[in-house]
C-alpha cells in the first residue's frame, strides 16, 4: 500500500528517522565515558620507530605528566636502547628449581602487573620428573614445593629469533631489537590479539581491562617499551627487564631466584655465564620442532 | 545515452530515490526493519559498553583470547565467498535463468563482507587506533603478516562488489543496457577474489605453527567447500522469500542449479571433516588434545561437545535432504536442508574452529570458554546490521529490475510495490 498523502508520508519517514537517529545516540551514550586517548597528540603520535629524539622526548614528558594526575605518582620513564656488542640469552637450571615461584612474583611487582587478576609474564609448571610433555603439567599447583617426584619449568617470553608473533603483526607494532629483546609499543598496537594466538609459549598478555596498581605500590622506575602503567586494550610481554638489563642489572625475576636456577648475559662476551653455561651445559630449547629459535634455554645439572 | 556531465543530475537522483525506496514499503516491511533496528542497537549498546570498560567483559581470557567474533568473522567471509556460486553459474556457464537473479548474490557479498568487517572491529582492543590498520597511513605488515592479506582481499572485495551492483543498477534506472566493458571484467575478478578471501582467512590460522588443530593444509580447502554450502544454501532461502514477498520473477531454474551444487560441496565438505579427525585421532598423541576436547571433552572439560555433535548431525542430515528430495516436489525438504546446514556450518566454522584452537592451551592448560550475554548481544547486532544491508540492497535492487525506481517520469498507473 502506498499512502495516498505523499506530505503525510514524508513526514512519517522524517519521524521514524529521528526516532532512530535518538536510539542510535542513546545506544551509544556509553561512549561518553571512554577516554581512551589524553589528547590529540596521543591518538595522533607515530610509531616508535618513527619518532626522532626530540619527539621521543616529548612522548615520554607526556606519559609521565599522563602518569602523574592519573595516579599521582611521579615516575620516571625512560628509552634505553639496544647496547652495541650485546646480544641477550637467558638460561634455566630445572635441577634446582624448586616451583617457589618468586620469579613471577617479582615480575608482577616490577613490571606493575594489574593487581585484582595477579598477573605475571612468568608460569611455572609442575611436572613429572622423567617426562617433559607439558600435557601432564599444571599450572595451578597450591602444595607446598618442592615436592618428591616433580620437577618445576618457569616459562616466559622465549625472545625469539624466529618469533610468530613479531611476523602476524599486522602493524609492526611488536618486533625485535638488536639485542635479541622482542619489545611492543604499547601505544601502537590496536589489540587484534593475533600474536597471542600465534605464540606457542603462552608468553603474551592482553589488558583485558586497564590494569590497577595502588599508588604505592607502582614502580616508578619505568622504560617506554617494558613496564611502564600499560593502556587497557593492548598487548603486553617479557621484555627480560630491558629497563634493568640495557642498564647492566639483572631481571628482577633472577634476582629473585632463591637457588640460583636462573642464568642471563650477553652471549657475545666470552666471560659470561651464560656463554659458559651454553657451551657446557646439556642445554634444549622449548617446542624446538616449532622453529622458534629461542633465545631462552634450560638445562639439567648432572 | 545519457551525457557525461548528466550524471552530476541523475546519480544523486538514484542515490534520493534509492533511500526513498529503502525506507517505504508496507507493515511487514516496517516491521521486520525496526526488529532489526532494535537488535542492532541493542548489539551498539553492548559495544559500547565493551569498548568503555575493555574486552574484559566478554568472557574470552589470555588462554581462549579469540571466541564468537572471531568465529563469526570466518562463518561470515565464508557466506560472502560463497555468494560467488551464483556468479559462476551466470557468467562462466552463461546459465541465462541464473544471470537473472544473480545480482541477489552480489548483494549477499556485500551484505557478508559489512559483517566480516564489522566483527574484527567489535574484536580490536582499540578501535580508535584502527587507522594503524590502513595501507599506506597506517604501517602496513605486508606481505609478512597475513592480517594485511586478509584487509587487502576483504576490502578489494567489499569494492568490487559495491561496483557491480551498483553499475549494474545505475544504468537500469537510467534505461540502459549496461556495457559489458565496464562490468564483465570486475565479474571474472571477482570469482578469483572470492576464493582469495576465504583461503587467506584460512590462512590467518593455518600458518600457526604453535597451534596443531589449526596448522593443517586440509583448512583452507574446507573453508572454501563449506562456504560453497552455506553461500548457496543461504541463496536458496533467501531467492524464496524474495519470490514469495516480491514482484521479482525467481524461475525454478536458478533453485535447482543451487540445489545441485550443495549436493556436491555438501559431500565434500563432509569427506574433508571425515579426513581431518581421522588423521587427528588414528594419530594420537598430544596433537589430538584439541580435537579430543572439542568431539569428546578432556579431562572431564566438555563445553563444545553439545555444540559440535549437534553441527555434525545438522550437516549430515542436510545432505541426507539434499540428496534425497527433489526440488520440484519436496522444496521444503531442502529448504529444511538449507537451514540445518546453516546453522551446522555456523558452529563448525565459528565456536567449533576458533575455540578449540586454544584449547588446551600452548602450555597445555584446559580454561574453557563459553560466549557471554554480551558477546550474543553484539553478535546478533551486527548480524541485523548484515540482515538490514542485504533487505535494503534487494528492495533497491527489485525496484529497479521491475522498473518501479527509473530516471524517467513513473507511470502514472498504480505503482508496483516491491
Amino acid at each position: 500500500m502506498i499512502d495516498e498523502d505523499p506530505t503525510r508520508r514524508l513526514a512519517l519517514k522524517a519521524g521514524g528517522a529521528t526516532l532512530g537517529a535518538a536510539a542510535f545516540a542513546r545506544a551509544l551514550a556509553p561512549l561518553t565515558e571512554w577516554k581512551p586517548t589524553t589528547s590529540v597528540d596521543e591518538f595522533l603520535q607515530k610509531h616508535y620507530k618513527e619518532l626522532d629524539a626530540a619527539e621521543m622526548k616529548e612522548v615520554l614528558a607526556r606519559l609521565e605528566q599522563d602518569t602523574l594526575e592519573e595516579t599521582g605518582v611521579s615516575v620516571s620513564i625512560a628509552d634505553p636502547r639496544p647496547l652495541p656488542g650485546v646480544r641477550f640469552a637467558y638460561a634455566l637450571n630445572l635441577s634446582i628449581c624448586i616451583g617457589c615461584r618468586r620469579c613471577a612474583e617479582a615480575c608482577h611487582k616490577e613490571n606493575n602487573h594489574d593487581r585484582a587478576s595477579h598477573n605475571s609474564y612468568i608460569r611455572v609448571l609442575e611436572m613429572e620428573k622423567g617426562s617433559l610433555d607439558l600435557a601432564k603439567g599444571n599450572a595451578h599447583y597450591t602444595s607446598p614445593v618442592p615436592r618428591k617426584g616433580k620437577l618445576y619449568m618457569p616459562v616466559q617470553c622465549h625472545q625469539c629469533d624466529n618469533a610468530p608473533c613479531v611476523k602476524v603483526c599486522p602493524i609492526e607494532a611488536t618486533w625485535k631489537e638488536a639485542d635479541g629483546i622482542v619489545v611492543v609499543d604499547y601505544n601502537w598496537c590496536i589489540g587484534c590479539r593475533y600474536c597471542e594466538a600465534a605464540c606457542p609459549y603462552h608468553a603474551r598478555r592482553f589488558n583485558w581491562q586497564k590494569p590497577e596498581v595502588p599508588a604505592e605500590e607502582i614502580n616508578p622506575d619505568q622504560a617506554y617499551l617494558s613496564n611502564r602503567l600499560r593502556p587497557q586494550g593492548v598487548m603486553e610481554k617479557c621484555t627480560f627487564c630491558l629497563h634493568r638489563t640495557r642498564e647492566g642489572r639483572f631481571p628482577a625475576c633472577l634476582e629473585a631466584c632463591p637457588t640460583g636456577a636462573r642464568v642471563f648475559g650477553n652471549v657475545l662476551d666470552p666471560q659470561s655465564e651464560i656463554r659458559w653455561v651454553l657451551e657446557n651445559k646439556r642445554v634444549f630449547v622449548l617446542k624446538e620442532d616449532v622453529g622458534t629459535r629461542p633465545r631462552f634455554f634450560y638445562f639439567f645439572d648432572e | 545515452m545519457t551525457l557525461p556531465t548528466e550524471h552530476v543530475r541523475t546519480y544523486p537522483r538514484f542515490i534520493w530515490d534509492a533511500l526513498g525506496i529503502a525506507t517505504d514499503g508496507k507493515f511487514p516491511f516496517y516491521a521486520w526493519m525496526t526488529a532489526l533496528t532494535a537488535v542492532f542497537l541493542v548489539g551498539v549498546n553492548a559495544w559500547a559498553h565493551q569498548t568503555v570498560d575493555g574486552l574484559a567483559l566478554t568472557a574470552l581470557s589470555d588462554h581462549v583470547s579469540w571466541g564468537m567474533y572471531i568465529g563469526n568473522f570466518t562463518f561470515a567471509v565464508g557466506l560472502a565467498a560463497g555468494a560467488v556460486m551464483m556468479v559462476i553459474p551466470a557468467y562462466l556457464y552463461k546459465d541465462h535463468a541464473m544471470h537473472d537473479v544473480v545480482i541477489v548474490g552480489e548483494i549477499l557479498a556485500i551484505a557478508a563482507i559489512v559483517v566480516s568487517l564489522a566483527f574484527v572491529n567489535v574484536d580490536l582492543g582499540r578501535i580508535d587506533r584502527a587507522w594503524h590498520l590502513m595501507p599506506v597511513v597506517g604501517r602496513f605488515h605486508w606481505p609478512v603478516s597475513m592480517l594485511t592479506w586478509d584487509v587487502l582481499v576483504l576490502g578489494g572485495y567489499l569494492l568490487i562488489n559495491l561496483h557491480v551492483v551498483g553499475y549494474l543498477l545505475y544504468t537500469r534506472f537510467l534505461g540502459q543496457t549496461p556495457n559489458p566493458r565496464w562490468y564483465v571484467p570486475f565479474v571474472f575478478l571477482s570469482i578469483v577474489w572470492a576464493v582469495s578471501i576465504h583461503t587467506v582467512t584460512a590462512f590467518l590460522y593455518s600458518g600457526l605453527g604453535g597451534r596443531p588443530f589449526w596448522n593443517t593444509a586440509l583448512l583452507a580447502p574446507r573453508f572454501i567447500v563449506s562456504a560453497f554450502v552455506s553461500g548457496p544454501a543461504f541463496i536458496v532461502l533467501a531467492l524464496q522469500v524474495v519470490r514469495r514477498l516480491t514482484k521479482f520473477h525467481v524461475g525454478d531454474a536458478p533453485i535447482s542449479t543451487l540445489v545441485k551444487i550443495l549436493r556436491v560441496t555438501v559431500i565434500i565438505n563432509l569427506f574433508l571433516v571425515f579426513s581431518e579427525v581421522f588423521t587427528e585421532f588414528y594419530t594420537g598423541g598430544s596433537h589430538t588434545a584439541a580435537a579430543q576436547y572439542l568431539y569428546f571433552g578432556l579431562h572431564g572439560h566438555d563445553a563444545l561437545v553439545p555444540w559440535i555433535w549437534t553441527a555434525i548431525v545438522f550437516n549430515i542430515t542436510s545432505a541426507a535432504l539434499f540428496l534425497s528430495s527433489s526440488t520440484r516436489t519436496h522444496l521444503w525438504r531442502v529448504d529444511i536442508g538449507c537451514g540445518l546446514a546453516l546453522v551446522g556450518l555456523w558452529i563448525e566454522k565459528g565456536i567449533g574452529l576458533i575455540v578449540p584452537g586454544f584449547i588446551p592451551s600452548t602450555l597445555h592448560e584446559v580454561i574453557e570458554y563459553l560466549p557471554n550475554r554480551l558477546e550474543w548481544k553484539v553478535t546478533l547486532g551486527i548480524w541485523a546490521l548484515g540482515l538490514m544491508v542485504f533487505t535494503i540492497g534487494l528492495k533497491v535492487a527489485i525496484a529497479v529490475f521491475t522498473g518501479r525506481m527509473r530516471a524517467a517520469e513513473p507511470p502514472a498507473s498504480p505503482t508496483v510495490e516491491a
